[in-house]
């Protein structure tokens, strides 16, 4: 664990409970209506401030919250080409299966490669600091899943080339 | 008066809003669905005894007359409900006029209960009140300055008088006068003429937040606020001054007041905060629940700090419960017993499914409550 990750998680976690004070608000909008403002974002002052909090120029998570739900949006770290595959397959594996994710968004926020949304009904059914710990959890094992994989693939590589170029001795 | 908090759990889903009759017998509450379930007190445990279904969408706020038996139900349907006992026991509506056309969000009876309003997000609060001619209850609008939902409305003791907060970041004071029903109020420090739809007062927390909750003090001379910026504000109009209490704590959604001097807030973080005045200060005084922490088992200073290093978090990971009374956000405070002036119990619930009394002279630091 490096030195930098825990404040970084740390920042994260403080964030996200306060984040998710959610009450249930019907549209101002639409009559009759219940929805995330912060996916139709129809009325300016139930939403608040998103923030950023970024470990390095790659590594950043943008929160979005508003009254009634909240956007968390994950950029995980790509390093090379390689990492950059892994990591577009992992979370397109993820979103696909979003229904049994509960709070996992079917596409990402433009920047950012998975998405969760929060909604009150959500914290209604769950525990919302049993959902932070599962937001922080999913960050810490997607690093360590990435570089897994990469490294089973690195050594893949070298053994179909090994056997490749055994064929030219 | 018990030293412990009563838990009345109905595992029947988060409670939306609650409120008790007069002589706290019968309990009315929502699960966040669109029926109201009454509840009546049977040796210690509480039996269904009706349920009001004539909401299609989900009730956001009740409240029982306690005088005149009657309780007013209001939904995200844009409807609201008085219900009247008929001859055969039964909860009789009427439905209300409002002439809203977005949620309601809020309802109150007047201390008289010859009026309510109900709070909506349609930017306004419609005060109703019974016509005799037409014998409906009709609604009057209190449309300016609003600019966002009503929150939480509260009725000075004079009857006239309504505090309003606002999804706009505005705690305001409106006066509901009707002609016809209410007579000249006497001068208060918010005014003395106040036709229909006066602003008498309009604040807000500073650093802004929505308005959650707003109580009048037990005499109507004070407000008190509480914002989603974590801010508790209370404004004394008689002597015109302002104090804003910063709580290191998540925002509290409700708040009621003790007597003069004592207010209790709650919210998301699960438990009833007391807040007291000392001279003329305000200050946050103790947590009414006193936390019953449960012994570590199995878990050594290693541990601990090896969870720390890993995913900055300091409670162990198969520990789900809080450790509080509540165990999600609270909702509501009501009064449960004594007087406007003097609360001796109150009740509070909340999206955990939980309702709990809890009594204003227990848990410890409280030894300097005089009451």
């Amino acid at each position: 664990m490096s030195n930098t990750l825990r404040p970084y998680l740390g920042a994260v976690r403080q964030t996200l409970t306060a984040a998710m004070c959610l009450e249930n608000f019907s549209s101002q909008v639409a009559e009759r209506h219940n929805k995330p403002e912060v996916e139709t974002s129809t009325s300016k002052e139930v939403l608040l401030n998103p923030v950023i909090i970024s470990r390095n120029d790659k590594e950043k998570v943008l929160i979005e919250t508003s009254v009634n739900s909240l956007r968390i949006s994950i950029a995980i770290k790509q390093a090379d080409e390689s990492e950059r595959i892994l990591a577009h397959k992992f979370t397109r594996f993820l979103t696909q299966r979003a229904e049994s994710f509960v709070i996992l968004r079917r596409k990402p926020i433009e920047g950012y490669d998975i998405s969760f949304l929060i909604t009150n009904a959500h914290t209604e059914q769950m525990y919302k600091h049993k959902l932070v710990d599962f937001i922080i959890q999913f960050m810490e094992e997607v690093d360590k899943e990435i570089s897994e994989m990469k490294l089973s693939l690195n050594a893949r590589l070298r053994a179909v080339s090994e056997a490749y170029l055994a064929g030219f001795n | 008066m018990s030293n412990q908090p009563i838990v009345n759990e109905f595992g029947l889903g988060p409670i939306s809003c609650h409120a008790f009759n007069q002589d706290r017998s019968e309990l009315a509450v929502c699960f966040n669905s669109n029926v109201v379930s009454i509840f009546r007190q049977s040796g210690g445990s509480w039996t269904l005894s009706s349920t009001l279904a004539e909401h299609d969408k989900p009730v956001t706020s009740i409240d029982w007359a306690p005088k005149s038996n009657r309780i007013v139900t209001c939904s995200q349907d844009r409807n609201a409900y008085v219900w009247t006992l008929d001859g055969q026991k039964q909860w009789k509506p009427t439905l209300v006029l409002l002439r809203i056309n977005r949620a309601a969000t809020f309802v109150r009876w007047s201390p008289e209960e010859d009026k309510f309003a109900v709070a909506s997000g349609s930017r306004c609060i419609s005060v109703c009140y019974f016509e005799e001619d037409n014998d409906w209850w009709v609604g009057k609008h209190i449309k300016k300055p609003i600019r966002s939902t009503v929150l939480s409305l509260d009725w000075h003791p004079n009857n006239v008088l309504l505090a309003a907060g606002c999804a706009d970041m505005k705690a305001r004071v409106f006066s509901a006068f009707i002609k016809g029903i209410d007579k000249k109020p006497a001068p208060t420090p918010w005014g003395e003429k106040l036709p229909f739809n006066t602003v008498c007062g309009e604040f807000s927390s500073g650093s802004g937040g929505w308005i959650h909750g707003v109580a009048f003090s037990p005499d109507g001379n004070s407000l008190a606020f509480t914002g989603h910026d974590s801010t508790i504000t209370v404004v004394d109009q008689a002597s015109g001054s302002v104090q804003t209490i910063r709580a290191p704590y998540l925002p509290y959604v409700s708040v009621l007041w003790l007597n003069e001097s004592q207010i209790v807030a709650a919210g998301h973080d699960c438990a009833p905060h007391l807040f007291e005045k000392k001279g003329n200060e305000w200050s946050f005084s103790a947590s009414l629940d006193s936390a019953v922490k449960k012994a570590d088992v199995g878990t050594s200073a290693r541990d601990t700090f090896r969870r720390m290093a890993s995913r900055a978090q300091a409670t162990a990971t198969n520990d789900t419960e809080v450790h509080t009374h509540h165990q999600n956000t609270i909702n509501s405070i009501r009064a449960f017993s004594g007087s406007r002036d003097h609360v001796e119990q109150f009740s509070t619930s909340g999206i955990d499914g939980k309702l709990v009394i809890w009594g204003t002279g227990l848990s410890r630091g409280m030894g300097n409550l005089h009451l």
